[in-house]
């Protein structure tokens, strides 16, 4: 199958890593990814704010294209994924929006929300399935107690995102037990890292990564997983005693193909 | 030519304040057929209804309209005063200019305009109706209730005691229901077992009452008065004539991984069970998908050890065909699931649980005897924390809640809270609430006491996220009063979930023809007249089926819904409503679609032969009402192409001189 | 602009609507930030109902939410605080010269490896 994917700009420069397992696991496991042309940065957060258009207009851009190909579109960065879906729900169900945002884009067709936003986990989950995945890992990662870390931004509002059960999800323990290894369940799981407040407030985001960092060791995690650049930074800068690693790089290191960084 | 009277009421300054009464009377005068017209201030009163029936005895009336509030009020009342007065009931018309005209309009001009316009209409209607007589049917001097938990025990037994038999049909082994797993009641905590297994016991001796256990309703057919009623008994693979309840069976079955569905799931019980102690009837059921008899043939223990030789592994589902003069639904509620909250960790700790598994947990005969022992590792908590509302009181939108007031959480948490410090002084207990409402007799009182005298902790506020830490349970919570947030340890949290009607009253009411709100609460005939009413004639409502109820207000009501049923039972015959479907069997073309929408099955075909003016006979296909049966909605009429539908007291031809008349 | 005028333009672009709000602090119960915030997510709904938003403007609790939306997922009114105190913070950043971040800041607040997300969502929540 062939996928949009949106790769955002943290994926370029600090987090290189999530973008390449990403596209070495896709080929490995039959998935064509296509880089959209020209796109632009998210913007990072989602503005509530029903008379924000033009921040918005990114995500349009990239759905649009998407649909244009007929194929869905793929994130893998917990923000970039947040706003684009968002975005989405907001031209689907906020026809005055709709209606601005089309307007400031003068496209030929205009977008009325037809294009569907996949994250690479549920791409995993949904479409390749957790059970192909286990035939298809090595025991790398045995004996490897992984806690999984969602944050905010995958889950919530979880009316929008829809990518499991928001309070207590299990997609990310459900991929852990299929790559080989053993899922902590951490409660703080789906407590926010600090996010961007770390450069207004440093102290607050510390507070907040060392409470998750802390409780996962507490449970007898070797690891924690994340898909979100922003968590993994908030996470290692307060804690250097638990690895952080990106969800593909793990998924890479289970199908045994890590090697050539 | 009909003699028609109007008849203009003031109601007071319901209608006087915002229409002429004195104009809309002068001005109806003139209207034709129209001999006699005037107004009063009161035409509901005694000296209102003289006036109407010295008025149709004077002008020699024949018709009347009443120009008042809505027919649903005092319809009943002018077609009695006509009716003495010697002139047939359903010659009297009501203009509804309170409720549809003054009440909605907030100027005179407009009041009045509007008020002739529908004095107007009804002239035009009654000029055209003819006298109406209602049929007489039997009634079945037998009731059903439906549902044997304490609405139902009560119900039974009080339609039992003015001498009328009575079947309860109740889906588990055992009746008894929610009050059967409660452990004290609230506000003076007598124990729940000790007030209705006396109440079980009398319904089990009662020779009026039968019960059918372990049993459903099927289908339903009729009419008030004559309900058909198909009843399944499922098979529960013992004898129930036979078995007489020594418990050999449980003991001896070699099945002990079954879930106990009495004590909530918190612990085991055996594939073949008798659900507790004090249980009515007192037989064992075979649990069919857990025991190895009935899924693989190998074991069947049981039937060798049961002395009376009760055991039936062959036993099929049985249907039961009864009729019925009247049916109580008493099919009761459920807490919702806490599936979709789990904020408050309710999936992922075990020490997390819902108000209703708390009962069991102090109940002598739960699943730790009685001694409050949490669920993961049956230490004694410490501290405990009592969540409010949860799942109540939502907005419409929530996808998780009620928008409603579950109103028996209040008191029942504040119970539980005592009952804690009052048999372990050791431990702390904190209750979060929103509100605390306690409008029932000796309710606020005790709420104080847990307050002041048992030193609950009530804390305004709600608890946003419940961390399961260790063996603790980390509470994050709001204190509004104080303006923080606080961090509790619990070792054990109990979550008042909200309650929502049984998921069997859904398809119940369909079969019924009786009306439910949005939440599934079956809707009452009139929310404060006719409280324990459905508005199907014949459907009665008992507890918490109609609404939030504690146990006072559940037996309170199962006692009025009986005096309902007695009245009912208590009639040889009962008077039809006159105003029923009939087919102009000349002009039915046969095509069935009055048969489709006729929502109470009243409808039904017949070939029919006719004479022909040839002389030859032909067969065609006709649409026959049952009248017994119709309810006179009119939907036959609507939907019948050739116009051979036709209602009685609405026939076409007087709705269009209603529509000519506004539209004049 | 006027108090009412405030209150109402909040109200238009938060889409949120401060009456539904049944006062049980569900939000802020569950707020990670709470102990940051001089005024809380109750207070922000309780205050933009009633038109005391002036010291909302002024707080620095504006720059204490995280935007986790937890507030916007449990609250049982279906109410949304964040999208309440976002639009109070817009209402502060979007006036002359009120940027809460300058641009010109940034440099010393990085670290070789702090993510361009977090500069980005940063400008966007602090700046206009």
């Amino acid at each position: 199958m062939k996928v949009s994917y949106y790769p955002g700009c943290t994926l370029k420069t600090k987090a290189k890593d999530l973008d390449f397992y990403l596209r070495k696991c896709a080929g490995v496991l039959g998935v064509e990814v296509e880089e959209i042309e020209n796109w632009q940065c998210c913007g990072g957060v989602f503005t509530t704010a029903s008379d924000e258009i033009a921040t918005k207009l990114s995500s349009v851009r990239a759905l649009s294209e998407a649909r244009d190909k007929g194929q869905k579109l793929l994130t893998v960065c917990s923000a970039c994924h947040n706003v684009i879906k968002q975005t989405n729900y907001q031209i689907k169900n906020d026809a005055d929006f709709a209606a601005r945002a089309n307007n400031y884009m003068q496209q030929d067709v205009p977008y009325e929300g037809e294009a569907e936003v996949v994250h690479f986990l549920e791409l995993l989950r949904d479409e390749i399935g957790f059970d192909a995945i286990r035939e298809k890992v090595t025991d790398a990662l045995k004996d490897k107690k992984i806690a999984a870390y969602y944050g905010c931004l995958l889950l919530r509002p979880g009316k929008v995102m829809q990518l499991d059960d928001a309070e207590n999800p299990s997609i990310m323990e459900e991929l852990i037990e299929a790559m080989g290894a053993t899922p902590v369940v951490s409660p703080y799981r789906n407590e926010c890292c600090g996010g961007y407040v770390v450069l207004d407030d440093a102290k607050s985001a510390e507070k907040k990564s060392t409470a998750i960092t802390e409780n996962a060791k507490t449970m007898g995690a070797d690891m924690i997983v994340t898909a979100c650049p922003l968590c993994k930074y908030n996470l290692e800068k307060h804690d250097q005693s638990i690895p952080v690693v990106y969800v593909t790089e793990l998924l890479a290191e289970a199908l045994g193909i890590k090697e050539g960084v | 030519m009909q003699r028609v009277g109007v008849f203009v009421c003031w109601c007071g300054s319901n209608i006087a304040a915002t229409v002429d009464v004195k104009a809309v009377a002068e001005a109806l005068k003139a209207e034709p057929g129209v001999v006699f017209s005037t107004d009063y201030q009161y035409m509901c009163s005694q000296a209102g209804q003289d006036m109407i029936k010295e008025a149709i005895r004077e002008h020699q009336l024949t018709g009347v309209v009443i120009c008042s509030c809505s027919p649903r009020m005092h319809e009943a009342t002018f077609r009695k005063t006509a009716e003495s007065a010697g002139i047939n009931p359903y010659m009297v018309e009501i203009a509804n200019i309170r409720e549809q005209c003054s009440w909605v309009h907030k100027d005179i001009p407009t009041g009045t305009e509007k008020a002739i316009i529908l004095g107007r209409a009804a002239i035009a209607k009654v000029s055209l109706n003819a006298p109406l007589t209602p049929g007489e049917s039997p009634v079945t001097k037998r009731a059903l209730v439906i549902g044997g938990g304490i609405a139902g025990i009560q119900t039974a037994l009080d339609i039992a005691d003015a001498g009328f038999p009575v079947d309860i049909v109740e889906k588990k082994p055992t009746i008894g229901g929610k009050m059967a797993q409660i452990d004290k009641t609230f506000p003076t905590l007598d124990c729940a077992a000790c007030i209705l297994t006396p109440k079980m016991v009398d319904v089990a001796q009662n020779d009026k009452i039968r019960i059918f256990s372990y049993s459903e309703v099927e289908a339903v057919s009729g009419f008030v008065g004559n309900f058909d009623v198909k009843i399944k008994k499922k098979a529960r693979f013992v004898d129930e004539t036979k078995c007489t309840g020594c418990g050999l069976c449980t003991e001896k079955c070699p099945q002990k991984k079954v879930p106990n569905d009495f004590n909530l799931g918190m612990d085991m019980k055996r594939a073949i069970y008798i659900p507790f102690a004090q249980a009515v009837p007192k037989v064992a059921t075979i649990e069919a998908d857990y025991c190895n008899m009935l899924k693989n043939g190998k074991c069947g223990v049981c039937a060798k050890v049961c002395t009376a030789g009760a055991i039936d592994y062959k036993q099929q589902d049985e249907i039961i065909e009864e009729k019925y003069g009247a049916i109580v639904v008493a099919t009761g509620f459920n807490p919702i699931s806490m599936e979709k909250f789990d904020e408050f960790a309710y999936n992922q700790s075990k020490d997390v649980i819902t108000s209703l598994e708390f009962e069991r947990l102090t109940n002598a005969a739960g699943p730790t005897a009685g001694k409050l022992l949490r669920p993961s590792d049956g230490k004694h908590p410490e501290t405990i924390v009592f969540v409010q509302c949860v799942g109540s009181r939502c907005d419409a939108c929530n996808e998780k809640g009620k928008e409603y007031c579950s109103k028996i959480c209040c008191m029942y948490t504040a119970k539980h809270a005592m009952l804690t410090r009052d048999k372990y002084p050791d431990t702390d207990v904190y209750v979060f609430y929103i509100d605390v409402r306690t409008p029932g007799k000796n309710f606020d009182e005790f709420y104080r006491r847990a307050v002041e005298e048992y030193g609950v902790h009530y804390i305004k506020g709600m608890v946003g996220k419940i961390l399961p830490e260790g063996d603790k349970l980390k509470v994050r919570a709001s204190d509004l009063i104080e303006n923080k947030q606080i961090n509790i340890d619990a070792d054990l949290v109990v979550l008042a979930a909200a309650i929502e009607p049984d998921k069997s009253a859904r398809p119940l009411a369909t079969m019924l023809t009786a009306s439910m709100d949005t939440n599934d609460f079956f809707t009452e005939a009139h929310p404060k007249l006719r409280p324990v009413e459905s508005p199907t004639a014949g459907v009665f409502l008992s507890g918490a089926c109609q609404g939030p109820k504690d146990i006072p207000e559940t037996v309170s009501q199962a006692g009025a819904a009986a005096s309902k049923v007695i009245g009912l039972l208590a009639k040889d015959k009962l008077l039809g409503n006159p105003c029923v479907a009939g087919s102009d069997e000349m002009m039915c073309n046969g095509c069935s679609s009055c048969e489709r929408v006729c929502p109470y099955g009243a409808i039904s075909y017949l070939d029919k032969e006719f004479r022909m003016p040839d002389r030859t006979t032909k067969v065609r296909r006709v649409a026959q009402v049952n009248e017994a049966v119709c309810q006179g909605c009119g939907a036959c009429t609507v939907a019948c192409p050739s116009g051979a539908m036709d209602l009685k007291g609405f026939k076409n031809n007087q709705i269009l001189a209603e529509v000519d008349a506004i539209c004049r | 602009m006027n108090k009412k005028a405030i209150r109402d333009e909040i109200i238009h672009i938060s889409g949120v609507n401060p009456k539904k709000c049944m006062k049980c602090g569900k939000c802020s119960g569950t707020c990670p930030s709470y102990n940051e915030m001089e005024y809380h997510p109750h207070q922000f709904v309780y205050m933009v109902e009633s038109g005391d938003i002036e010291p909302l403007m002024h707080s620095d609790s504006l720059y204490k939410c995280l935007s986790c939306f937890a507030c916007v997922e449990r609250c049982p009114r279906g109410v949304e605080p964040a999208k309440i105190i976002e639009a109070v913070r817009l209402m502060t950043v979007r006036q002359q010269g009120a940027n809460h971040l300058k641009s010109d800041a940034i440099p010393e607040l990085l670290d070789e490896n702090l993510p361009q997300q977090a500069i980005v969502s940063a400008m966007r929540k602090y700046s206009k």
